[in-house]
């Protein structure tokens, strides 16, 4: 009787089990609203918020005070696109860039190259590479300006020449890329090798047995290996570099440099909003550089994407 | 026996080859002039103004004074900037490590209405910053009243997009066995997530929480916009603004300068592996 009863229980209990395990396995997966929304509430107020205000303050002729402001339709966008202002000042970003991106890759490289080869004290090598990016952006800035100043300068000193770094047009986006390289190359550095450390040495054995030389090597094998690595550091460095603010303005004591040369794109809405109080008409140049930006994080992963559909 | 132990105690060491003699040299010379432009900001630090202003330069000072750090601590308030920075610093890693790992969870691990639509939007996010919309973030936080105020320094540094999507790909490679079989055992939601998630993910929390801490000590141009009183500045911004406008001093500029930046280095000397393979990471992370 007792045996019945609990073949009876037994097998009953045991399909409840199951079906409690399987709901609870269910729902332990659902309604995760409750562990996104924290973050959410703060990227809706400080990221979507701002965005959406942004769009709104462009089409208005807002002043900082933010009273009063009117509805003017595309007018700001009319007067920024006819403004020589804001095209020289993207241009003086773009040109950073074009000057700053090629010129990091290959540094990048080359210094991981070398500290991956050299046998003895790698860390010695990783830590004078890479501790200039552990600077603030203004204390780099501030070494730098004062290493190129005419007269007190220890750069134009130690190389002797008597180059007017920071006072003439010509030379002083250059004086920010030189600036900009030696603060920012780590980065990529420690990406580079951290890529080259990656890569299986059977790969170079196999090569060696083959008979191919060094150079070989580094073309057939190290090289393709890194394709994927400097995609993202050129697309990490293009994004950053167009970006650019904090060094230039330090560099220069705060203005746009000789003849406005250095005068960015950042700089040149901020001094909008904040100087000429435009806020209706700083938003407008705002959004266009967010297009900007957006365009070229979204050429990047279409890139991506038909390398990979290639690759397949 | 002997030999085992002999072996064990000299590590095996590469004869000098004439290859290795030639690149040592030259990661030396290249470390040089890395090191440089540090070195002449400390030996500098270390001169009179006077001699820090003098035609032609020179690298050491020929009288070695304490004066410019003196002039630092007495006269400025650097003391406030280092402590205002270690605050937002410290409080906006601590936030961005919580709302990060939970969002990144969430979005990992969880089901719920509109998950992918707002996955969406949350990666357009990586496309936003202060620099891009500085003018329009600035007025949102002035209409909440949180200009000149740790809140309106912090709060705004606590929503990277990029931190999310960083955990959310380490979140998807955990197995799903192991949070099905706590689940099984009655186990819910909340202590999955802080018992066998989060220590299953340290070094990746790590990773975001030390490049956290470098982008927001270094911060200048968010601190820069929402700050006006000297006493609430941090140190990139109070050095860069405050100290300069009153005629530069060198030497006390790059006194300041190193006790800005040499805290991060010192720590880097000693976490050297973690904080490469912080930095690496969550760069790789963007493939």
């Amino acid at each position: 009787m007792t045996t019945s009863a609990q073949t009876v229980i037994a097998p009953a209990r045991a399909r409840t089990a199951t079906a409690t395990a399987t709901v609870r396995r269910k729902e332990g997966f659902q309604h995760g609203g409750w562990f996104v929304a924290p973050f959410v509430a703060l990227f809706a107020l400080f990221v979507i918020w701002p965005l959406l205000r942004g769009i709104w303050l462009s089409f208005t002729d807002a002043n900082i005070s933010g009273e009063g402001a009117s509805f003017i339709g595309l007018d700001n966008y009319r007067e920024a696109l006819d403004d020589p202002m804001m095209w020289d000042s993207l241009g003086h970003s773009a040109y950073f860039t074009l000057l700053v991106v090629p010129c990091i890759t290959v540094l990048a490289f080359l210094l991981a190259m070398l500290a991956h080869h050299i046998e003895r004290g790698k860390w010695i090598w990783r830590l004078c590479f890479f501790a200039p990016f552990l600077l603030p952006s203004t204390v780099a800035a501030n070494m730098w300006q004062w290493l190129f100043t005419q007269g007190i300068g220890l750069f134009n000193e130690t190389l002797g020449i008597d180059t007017p770094w920071l006072t003439d047009k010509s030379y002083a986006m250059l004086a920010v890329v030189i600036e900009t390289l030696w603060w920012t190359v780590g980065f990529s550095f420690l990406l580079y090798l951290a890529a080259l450390q990656g890569i299986p040495a059977h790969l170079y054995e196999a090569a060696k047995l083959d008979g191919a030389n060094a150079w070989h090597r580094m073309v057939h094998i190290t090289l393709p290996m890194l394709r994927t690595i400097t995609g993202l550091v050129v697309a990490l460095q293009v994004l950053a570099s167009l970006q650019l603010f904090d060094q230039a303005v330090v560099m220069m004591d705060f203005g746009p440099g000789p003849e406005l040369s250095t005068r960015s794109f950042v700089q040149y809405t901020l001094e909008q909003g904040f100087t000429s109080y435009r806020v209706g008409y700083a938003s407008a140049v705002s959004i266009i550089f967010f297009v900007i930006i957006a365009v070229v994080a979204l050429a990047r992963m279409w890139l991506l994407r038909t390398r990979e559909e290639a690759t397949r | 026996m002997s030999s085992t132990q002999i072996r064990l105690t000299t590590r095996t060491r590469r004869p000098w080859t004439p290859s290795q003699i030639v690149l040592t040299a030259l990661g030396a010379v290249v470390s040089a002039v890395f090191v440089a432009p540090v070195a002449a900001a400390l030996f500098t630090s270390f001169k009179s103004e006077a001699e820090a202003a003098e035609i032609p330069p020179h690298w050491l000072p020929q009288d070695w004074t304490g004066q410019a750090w003196q002039a630092l601590f007495e006269t400025g308030n650097i003391t406030d900037w280092f402590v205002n920075s270690l605050v937002v610093s410290v409080c906006v890693t601590t936030v961005v490590l919580l709302v990060s790992a939970l969002a990144g969870y969430g979005f990992a691990r969880t089901e719920f209405r509109g998950k992918s639509v707002l996955m969406g939007v949350v990666m357009s996010g990586l496309m936003i910053s202060p620099a891009v919309l500085g003018v329009p973030l600035f007025t949102t936080v002035q209409q909440m009243g949180m200009v000149d105020t740790y809140w309106g320094m912090i709060l705004p540094q606590c929503a990277p997009a990029a931190m999310v999507y960083i955990l959310y790909k380490f979140f998807q490679g955990i197995p799903r066995e192991l949070e099905e079989a706590a689940f099984i055992d009655g186990a819910g939601r909340w202590r999955v997530f802080f018992t066998i998630i989060l220590p299953l993910s340290r070094p990746s929390l790590a990773a975001v929480g030390i490049f956290t801490f470098i982008a927001s000590w270094n911060n200048f141009l968010w601190p820069y916009m929402v700050t006006n009183n000297p006493d609430l500045m941090t140190m990139p911004n109070g050095i860069a603004t405050v100290m300069n406008s009153y005629g530069i001093q060198w030497a006390q500029l790059m006194a300041g300068g190193l006790m800005a930046g040499l805290p991060l280095i010192i720590v880097f000397v000693f976490f050297q592996r973690q904080i490469v393979a912080g930095v690496a990471h969550t760069g790789l992370a963007g493939q």
